[in-house]
């Protein structure tokens, strides 16, 4: 599986399917250095200075994390039994299924449905490696959430990673008029999370679809009663239940903060590396540096 | 604004002419196909219309833009406002270091008297900071990512002290749960009276946030607020204190006129009254048979209508001292019924410095230590009197 950037662009459900397509766009391009990225009125992301002829420089560090399928090895970070034991396979009765869900659905017991855990370890597996590679290319991730049980959480989550939330009533036309709401050289997310993809009436939630027409890759934690179909990298898995949100919530933090420190530590190694000399530019990183959980 | 008034109107004529149904949409296009039709299709007095369909609001206005001010600008006004008011404490000969607002404030009003009686057109000299209003500045960094970690709600300031409120009030239950627990948890109140403090306004809270709220966003805020003291929090008493204002109590306001002593050593008090046009000024005596004299002559002779003298017995009767102070007034100005009056809240004033600070309280809230505001009201043109209007006459 290659973590590219453009790939999950392409929609559809169902975890099988996608692992078995062919990548279609060839290797991965770097698209994070790429200008005119994120921002609205083809506004240039500025290029933090950089001294000449470290492009090679630059482009080690950002090409590095593509050629390994599991660079951050966010599989550790979790598995089928933590999963269940922290009641993520727990999905709504029968009645609020949602068509689309189906493929994700283990089976049904007593009336409730049952989330497939192996599926959702493989999906899990996806949306970490990717928010990994967003927070290591210096991305802004945002938090949404509708969900006023948890919205304390995750707002003190988003700002112990660093990173963005929002969970408070969304303004129409936050990521499509941005320029009015926020500012006119605002830069937009790079990556938006859902912990809850309803709103509080049962709705899907504005930014799915607002982030699907402004090309913003999004992770979500679908539910059975959610529709998984406008989202980049879903998850099946519960978002009611306090144990399973604090999980998520956990993951992403230990995700992001894990890249972020990869790339201190890749930045600073280069960067020794410089002050040594050209002549001793022969030994490259070869192995990624230890990691620490 | 004229634009948009002409353009409905240009719309509204359109309709008339045509009487079809037209969608009122602002797309030049539209309307210059529009004006080109009408003008093929009736005849030249309709040619009118086609100059007005052209215009479009451009809402740019310099005058409808809010001026934006750098932080160098408010900087450099700064330094030219410290260096000003050095000069301008040269010029008026005191010593620079210890030259203060009031003084700046009435050197200006020295120096450049104006007749102007709006206060806030004469000219000021004030630090910048209370000349500009306050502004945010740039919200994002070099690298584009914004500094606040609710920037994209769009309200970073007020969704940022709900959740500071928020978390306040869960780590205060938390407290309050583990004290439980272990059943040290104790009920007594230990909250300070609030009589005399009120809740920050709307407006008192926007200028604090920079940022404009509406007014559910501020209810739900001060219901937050509301929760977090019922809980009996120790510990975050002055964050919740500093979104309360004081408000003074009216009584302690009251001013009370000191005992006096003549040459015998009996106890009096001087003070003043005045109604309508009529001043009075009454000496009463701590010791006495209830005798009051009116300008040299005996109140019952001076005031031969029963209205007049109970008006001057009611201070007394009120604090039950009705045979017991002596009094001597002087009246001037007015009619019978003002002179009652001012005398009345003159010997009321003089008797608050022979009774207690109650009393004083009871005195005030039976409106006996309050001047009467009334007075006889214009006559206006167009009518007869002050409220009469001329007969109505139907035809």
């Amino acid at each position: 599986m290659a973590p590219a950037a453009t790939a999950p662009r392409l929609l559809g459900a169902g975890a099988w399917p996608r692992a078995l397509r062919p990548p279609l766009l060839g290797t991965a391009t770097p698209g994070r250095a790429r200008p005119g990225g994120r921002t609205l009125a083809g506004a240039a992301i500025p290029a933090v200075g950089e001294p000449e002829g470290s492009t090679d420089v630059s482009h080690n560090i950002l090409s590095e994390p593509l050629k390994h399928s599991d660079f951050f090895n966010v599989k550790e970070l979790f598995s089928v039994r933590s999963l269940f034991n922290a009641r993520v396979h727990l999905g709504h009765k029968a009645g609020c299924r949602h068509r689309f869900m189906e493929p994700y659905i283990f089976g049904s017991r007593l009336g409730q449905d049952i989330i497939d855990l192996e599926q959702t370890a493989v999906h899990l597996q996806l949306a970490l490696n990717f928010t990994a590679h967003v927070a290591y290319r210096k991305g802004i991730i945002l938090f949404v959430s509708r969900n006023r049980q948890f919205s304390h959480l995750i707002e003190t989550t988003a700002h112990d990673c660093g990173e963005y939330a929002h969970t408070r009533y969304f303004k129409g036309g936050l990521l499509t008029n941005s320029s009015l709401l926020l500012g006119s050289m605002v830069r937009l997310p790079d990556l938006i999370i859902f912990l809850h993809t309803l709103n509080n009436v049962f709705e899907p939630h504005v930014a799915v679809r607002d982030a699907a027409k402004m090309h913003i890759p999004t992770v979500g934690i679908v539910d059975t009663n959610c529709n998984p179909c406008l989202i980049t990298y879903p998850i099946p898995g519960n978002d009611d239940s306090p144990p399973a949100v604090h999980l998520f919530c956990r993951l992403f933090r230990t995700t992001i903060n894990r890249a972020k420190q990869k790339r201190r530590q890749i930045e600073a190694l280069y960067e020794l590396q410089g002050k040594e000399g050209p002549g001793a530019r022969g030994q490259g990183p070869a192995a990624s540096p230890s990691l620490k959980a | 604004m004229a634009a948009p008034c002409v353009s409905c109107y240009a719309a509204l004529s359109y309709r008339l002419f045509l009487g079809g149904r037209v969608s009122l949409s602002p797309n030049q296009g539209v309307w210059k196909a529009a004006a080109a039709e009408l003008q093929t299709g009736t005849g030249s007095q309709i040619l009118r219309l086609r100059h007005t369909t052209g215009v479009s609001t451009k809402k740019n206005v310099a005058a409808l833009r809010r001026e934006t001010y750098t932080v160098d600008f408010i900087k450099k006004q700064i330094e030219e406002f410290n260096i000003g008011k050095r000069h301008l404490a040269n010029m008026m000969g005191e010593d620079p270091e210890t030259f203060t607002q009031e003084d700046i404030d009435k050197a200006i009003a020295y120096l450049f008297p104006s007749g102007l009686f709006e206060k806030q057109a004469r000219p000021i000299m004030k630090h910048p900071e209370q000349i500009f209003p306050k502004q945010r500045a740039i919200q994002w960094g070099e690298d584009g990512r914004p500094f606040h970690f609710l920037f994209y709600t769009g309200k970073q300031a007020y969704y940022s002290l709900m959740h500071e409120a928020y978390g306040k009030l869960l780590e205060v239950e938390k407290r309050q749960n583990k004290l439980q627990a272990k059943g040290l948890f104790s009920e007594k109140t230990k909250t300070k009276d609030l009589i005399d403090s009120r809740w920050l306004i709307k407006e008192e809270l926007e200028e604090m946030l920079v940022e404009k709220l509406s007014d559910q966003d501020y209810a739900q805020f001060i219901r937050l607020l509301e929760r977090l003291l019922t809980l009996h929090c120790g510990s975050e008493e002055e964050f919740v204190q500093r979104f309360r204002r004081s408000v003074t109590v009216q009584s302690k306001k009251q001013l009370i006129e000191p005992v006096q002593y003549d040459e015998q050593g009996m106890a009096f008090s001087t003070s003043k009254g005045k109604r309508k046009s009529a001043k009075a000024e009454a000496i009463v005596y701590g010791h006495g048979s209830g005798r009051i004299k009116v300008n040299g002559i005996d109140y019952l002779l001076y005031f031969p209508v029963t209205q007049d003298r109970e008006q001057l017995m009611f201070p007394f009767h009120f604090l039950d001292r009705l045979g017991k102070h002596d009094t001597t007034c002087t009246v001037s100005g007015g009619g019978r019924s003002s002179q009652a009056g001012a005398i009345r809240l003159a010997v009321a004033r003089a008797l608050c410095s022979f009774v207690t600070e109650e009393e004083v309280e009871w005195m005030r809230q039976a409106g006996l230590l309050t001047a009467d505001p009334r007075v006889k009201e214009r006559k206006k043109p167009g009518q007869e009197g002050a409220r009469r209007k001329f007969t109505w006459k139907k035809r």
